[in-house]
């Protein structure tokens, strides 16, 4: 006489015995799809809710009540704003975004071309900062608190402080126009050959670079310290293990979830600076696309860059909390 | 705490935010020339007549950038105080009753964390009107998700000790054990977080002025003004850089204090990292 509700949580209960890491793991992928669907409810439905018209604003001055009617009612703004909800979501679900509503041609055409860029972008910044920094993240341990230790974390500080758009501009008056040995605008074409393609996007990646190092060397330095005053590698230095010993038996298998936590935080932080940073160099990406579409208040592709860069967001996070997951037993069962 | 054991690095950061808010609020004193007079020629190089140079429309760059102070300084204060009661008050409320009322706020907070802020911000800033308070209220909505994670944090640990119990037993309301018991308990890694909280403003609201989501010209605002002057680069004209040294130098001078206070504060839980 079980009922289906009690049946399911004693398949779950056994699973968990049997493959304790497939479950948790299938948990976490089920949780960041239920974030992500309300995540489109609060870009969609959250958004409509606020005060403001499109067509009021589109109109501007000439809005007389009949002409404001007219582009609702074109729009389909005049129906219930469930019935709209679906649609966009079975749209997106199949990849389709709908048009836009200032230039009436498909938003999904656009986006694929400009994600195709922005990740582009992203990859190189990611490739060249994540080793830099985990890299300087054990440099500045190794000297703690000596000169070099002191050197990095007063430099970080400042980097940190600095806004995207000012890094920047600083590079493109260095090395653009002072030195003219970098291009300025970053616009990448369709028809340009791999090797014309990097040396656009040089500047871009380096201020991406220096946006995210900082903040990924300050957290990996304190996520390496935590480690390594562990009681544990205590121990390990008093029964005589040697230095590197201990740091490949002991350490690593510590510190690897915290420092991929670092990364794929600071990867997600990427995301929000490929955002200035495609502005400030006109580089053709989704960034870009974003804020010109909030200039005019073009809906339909705000709601899709929107729901793209919170997806990418969302995966990051879920990546990190499966690494950790993984290369930590302890999470496995909680207490 | 003596005076002598301050960091010589905090004393730097706190004259600059001194000097700053002094440039703020003596502006139409100090300034040569008024916000939105045009004075002289476009993107004219500094001279005795303008210490820095002219910007896009023949405005005095010096004057805009004392102005911009106010509008700059203003909105982020004006940001991170109303985060902080948003978020203090919230997450005080969640820590203190417990049950459905902690679990709804905790997970729409983790609803709204999941969105990047910068991305949050122009979603939501697509449909609302442009108005100065409507831009304090955004950033502050968003802002506060941060503050509420670390307010409940600090506050579940004071929820649980004894002389919080003995007020309840007392028979004291949720308002005073709010107020009276935890708050004060609290201040100290709050005071740290505020100011991580005003840096991080200051860099928002640069931002979303640069990216012309922000203040509406012709008021001044030192991101917007980096975005009036952006096009001089390209001829060699540095005017851009000025006001964007000054949110550089601004920011700078509020982290190397709030690294003192969080220093002194070691016990605070909660990250530096931010989106």
């Amino acid at each position: 006489m079980a009922n289906p509700l009690a049946r399911v949580r004693a398949t779950r209960h056994r699973l968990k015995e049997t493959h304790p890491l497939s479950v948790l793991i299938a948990e976490r992928l089920g949780l960041s799809l239920l974030l992500l669907w309300a995540v489109s409810i609060l870009i969609f439905a959250g958004v409509e809710a606020l005060p403001g018209d499109f067509a009021e604003t589109y109109l501007g001055q000439s809005a007389t009540p009949q002409a404001i009617a007219n582009i609702r009612a074109d729009l389909g703004l005049d129906r219930p704003i469930t019935t709209r909800y679906f649609e966009w979501l079975g749209g997106v679900v199949q990849g389709d975004f709908g048009n836009s509503w200032a230039s009436g041609a498909p938003v999904t055409e656009q986006i694929t071309k400009r994600l195709g860029n922005s990740l582009f972008l992203a990859f190189f910044a990611a490739a060249i900062s994540v080793p830099l920094a985990v890299g300087l993240g054990m440099v500045a341990v190794h000297y703690r608190n000596r000169i070099p230790d002191r050197v990095i974390n007063v430099l970080s500080l400042a980097a940190i402080s600095l806004p995207e758009f000012f890094i920047g501009y600083i590079l493109i008056v260095f090395f653009a126009v002072q030195m003219g040995v970098a291009t300025f605008p970053s616009t990448v074409y369709d028809n340009m050959s791999w090797s014309e393609r990097l040396a656009a996007i040089a500047l871009p990646t380096a201020t991406l670079v220096m946006v995210v190092l900082a903040h990924m060397m300050r957290m990996t330095r304190a996520a390496i310290i935590s480690v390594m005053s562990s009681a544990y590698m205590e121990t390990a230095e008093l029964k005589g293990l040697g230095a590197f010993k201990a740091i490949v038996k002991h350490a690593a298998p510590n510190a690897i979830a915290p420092i991929v936590n670092v990364v794929a935080l600071n990867l997600a932080y990427l995301v929000v600076g490929v955002v200035v940073v495609e502005v400030v160099f006109v580089y053709p990406g989704m960034g870009q696309y974003m804020v010109d579409a909030v200039t005019v208040r073009d809906m339909p592709v705000v709601q899709a860059c929107g729901l793209i860069f919170a997806a990418v967001y969302i995966l990051l996070n879920m990546v990190a909390d499966i690494v950790a997951i993984v290369a930590n037993p302890r999470l496995r069962h909680p207490r | 705490m003596r005076l002598r054991e301050i960091p010589l690095t905090a004393w730097i950061g706190i004259l600059g935010i001194l000097f700053a808010f002094g440039c703020a609020v003596f502006a139409p004193l100090i300034a040569p020339y008024g916000e939105r007079e045009i004075v002289a020629g476009v993107w004219e190089p500094a001279s005795d007549l303008y210490l820095l140079g002219t910007d896009n429309l023949g405005r005095d760059l010096l004057s805009r950038l004392i102005y911009g102070a106010q509008t700059t300084l203003f909105v982020s204060l004006a940001a991170s105080i109303l985060s902080f009661s948003i978020g203090i008050f919230l997450s005080f409320t969640a820590a203190v009753s417990g049950g459905p009322i902690d679990q709804g706020l905790s997970r729409l907070n983790d609803l709204m964390m999941s969105i990047p802020t910068l991305i949050f911000a122009l979603v939501v800033l697509a449909v609302l009107p442009q108005n100065i308070f409507i831009l304090i209220a955004v950033m502050a909505i968003l802002d506060s998700t941060r503050v509420y994670r670390l307010g409940r944090a600090v506050a579940l640990d004071v929820a649980v000790m004894e002389f919080v119990e003995a007020a309840k037993l007392r028979g004291e309301g949720r308002m005073w054990i709010i107020f009276r018991e935890i708050l004060p308990n609290t201040l100290s890694p709050l005071l740290a977080e505020f100011g991580l909280r005003f840096a991080f403003s200051i860099l928002f609201l640069s931002t979303l002025s640069f990216l012309g989501l922000g203040i509406q010209p012709p008021a001044a605002d030192w991101g917007g003004m980096v975005k009036d002057n952006k096009d001089g680069i390209i001829f060699g004209i540095q005017a851009a850089l000025i006001p964007g040294g000054a949110i550089a130098a601004l920011a700078v001078c509020v982290n190397m204090v709030v690294d003192w206070l969080l220093k002194r504060t070691s016990s605070l839980k909660g990250g530096r990292g931010d989106v």
